[in-house]
This record gives C-alpha cells, structure tokens and sequence, in this order.
C-alpha cells in the first residue's frame, strides 16, 4: 500500500514537473525576456481577473505578452508599451493605477484611516480624567492591604 | 447603549458599501474607446480573402461591429438576436472573425444562418487587441464619423438591442 502511494506521488511529481517545464520557453534574448516578464507582472489579465499576463495561460494573456515582446524588440520604451495597453483596455490593465481624481482615495484611503484612527486614541487619551491624588484613608487602606491585613472600616 | 452607536454607523456603512460591491459586475471592464475614432484596420474578408475590408468603407453610415468565433459558446446564444436584426435591416452588422479557422468559420454561419453584411477575417487577434477585445462575443456601435459609441461585452440580448443599441443608433441617424 505505501509503495503504491509513494508511486503515485512520484508521478504526481512528475507530471507537475513536466507542465511546469512546458510553460517556459527558451528565451532567445533573456535581456527582452526579463523586460517582457517584468512588464507583464504589472500588467492585469482582463480574462481571469486576478492574474497578471505573466502568471496567466489565458490566449489573450499569451497574446499580449506576444504583442509586448514585439514592441519591445522594436524598440519601444516600457511606458510607450504600457500607453499603447491603456489604450486599448483601460487604466483596468494596470495593477498599480495611476493617482487620478477617481483614484486618488484608493491610494490615500489606508493613510487617511490611519490618521482618523490615531486622532481618534489622542482624543480619547486626553478626555480620560486625570488621576486624583489618594486620600489619608486610601492611604492607609491601601497600606494595610499590603501588610497583608484586610481592609479597616 | 450609546457606546454601540459609533461600532453600529461604522458595520453599517460597511455593509452598504459591500452591498454596492456586490451588484457591480466586475466583468464589465469601461472601454477606455467610448466616443473614440474606431481603430483602423485593413482585413482580408472572411468569405473571399483578396477582398479588404475597412472601416472607413462604412463613413457616412451607422453600423454595429460586432466580434465573433466559431468557437465561442455565449455567440451561438447571441445569434439569433443579431439575424433578428439584420432581418429588420435597420443597422447594418459587420463581424469580425476573431482568431478563427477560416473553413470554420464558413462553417459555422452557413449552419446558424449569416447575418452579417461582411466579415472580416482576423487570424491573428490584433485588431481584436486594437478593439480591446477580452471576452467574445462583443458589438460595438460605430457612428457615421466613425467614432465608437457604445460597447457592449458578452453575448446581445433582445433587451440591450431594443433599449439601448437600437434608440442610440436612431438618435445617431437623425443627427
């Protein structure tokens, strides 16, 4: 029973290894091809939303990473490349959208809430009374707690 | 009591915008083209290969654009609408063949019925990159400036047709 399981984990192994080395082409130029992943990474698939073309098998995926190569290799900067995608689908392509007036609050939000939640604390620190000083009583009553005694009506 | 009030407004508010969240369909990507010149093109015809077919060919003209395939499943959905359509010949429809097999293609609109007034043929998807295309089937309303209007994403209902593409594509007409 184990060896049947250790074989079939084996060729889990394998298969997993086959794909993953079926996924990525030989570079011909690693310089465009570290430029073409790059770029990808930043770039969002708009077919499975979650993925960047680099990470996506999407057909439209592997055709834009196709079309961003080529326009590399023209000699296109990456923002020429990048303009050339907003054009087409939008400020949506890009993971990291540009500040805007519509996208000014996504960026500045995380600060905003933590500036409202620090002035929040520093206002409730400051309306808490300040601590009155102990009566004689208190005094002796908190003394002779720590004698050990209970407390003296 | 009064201490649950400020957690209570905060949970609410949360809420609502989940609320909003949830409604919105994050399939429907905003076309960044609305009210743009429609990307030029020059495609071999699906039916004949050494005919072209351009965009500017349709100036002067409002028509739908409208992006299929052979292998795209929400477009056999979606047909009827558009031969509805061209039957009532009120907007002329112009289809693009999107990243296709030729002979399926053929294939494919001599069993469905064909009612486009012309297809273009794009093997390759670039113009469908140009458009903007993500998810076939997708029409866009090109006015007779060539300006693109209205797009819309995923199969064509009856309802879109008759409440939006086609009272947009009259206004367009008369002006």
């Amino acid at each position: 029973m184990r060896n049947v399981l250790i074989a079939f984990i084996a060729t889990c192994c394998w298969m997993a290894a086959a794909i993953g080395s079926e996924a990525a082409p030989a570079a011909a130029d690693p310089v465009l091809e570290a430029r073409v992943n790059k770029l990808a990474e930043e770039l969002r698939c708009l077919v499975c939303q979650n993925q960047s073309i680099a990470d996506s098998h999407a057909e439209l995926a592997i055709d834009l990473k196709n079309q961003v190569r080529e326009m590399l290799k023209q000699g296109m900067s990456d923002k020429q490349v990048v303009d050339f995608l907003v054009q087409r689908y939008g400020d949506f392509v890009l993971y990291r959208p540009p500040v805007k007036n519509t996208t000014w609050l996504l960026w500045a939000g995380p600060f905003l809430l933590l500036v409202a939640a620090l002035a929040a604390f520093v206002i409730k620190l400051r309306r808490r009374p300040p601590n009155a000083p102990l009566t004689a009583a208190e005094h002796a009553a908190a003394a002779a707690l720590l004698r050990g005694e209970g407390i003296q009506q | 009591m009064r201490r649950f009030i400020w957690p209570l407004a905060v949970f609410l508010v949360l809420v609502g915008f989940l609320a909003a969240g949830l409604r919105l369909n994050p399939r429907e990507v905003p076309s960044p083209l609305i009210n743009k010149p429609a990307p030029a093109f020059n495609l071999p015809q699906l039916h004949a290969i050494q005919a072209s077919i351009n965009p500017t060919d349709m100036k002067g003209k409002v028509w739908l654009f409208n992006v299929w395939a052979s292998w795209c499943v929400s477009c056999r959905q979606e047909h009827p609408v558009l031969l509805d359509l061209a039957k009532r010949g009120t907007l002329p429809v112009i289809g693009l063949d999107y990243k296709d097999d030729r002979e399926a293609g053929i294939a494919w609109l001599r069993e469905h019925g064909d009612p486009y007034m012309l297809s273009a043929y794009d093997r390759d998807g670039r113009v469908g990159i140009d458009y903007g295309v993500y998810g076939v089937p997708e029409s866009f309303l090109i006015d007779k400036n060539g300006a693109i209007r209205y797009k819309h994403i995923g199969p064509l209902t009856p309802k879109v047709l008759d409440e939006k593409i086609l009272p947009m594509a009259k206004d367009l007409n008369g002006a």
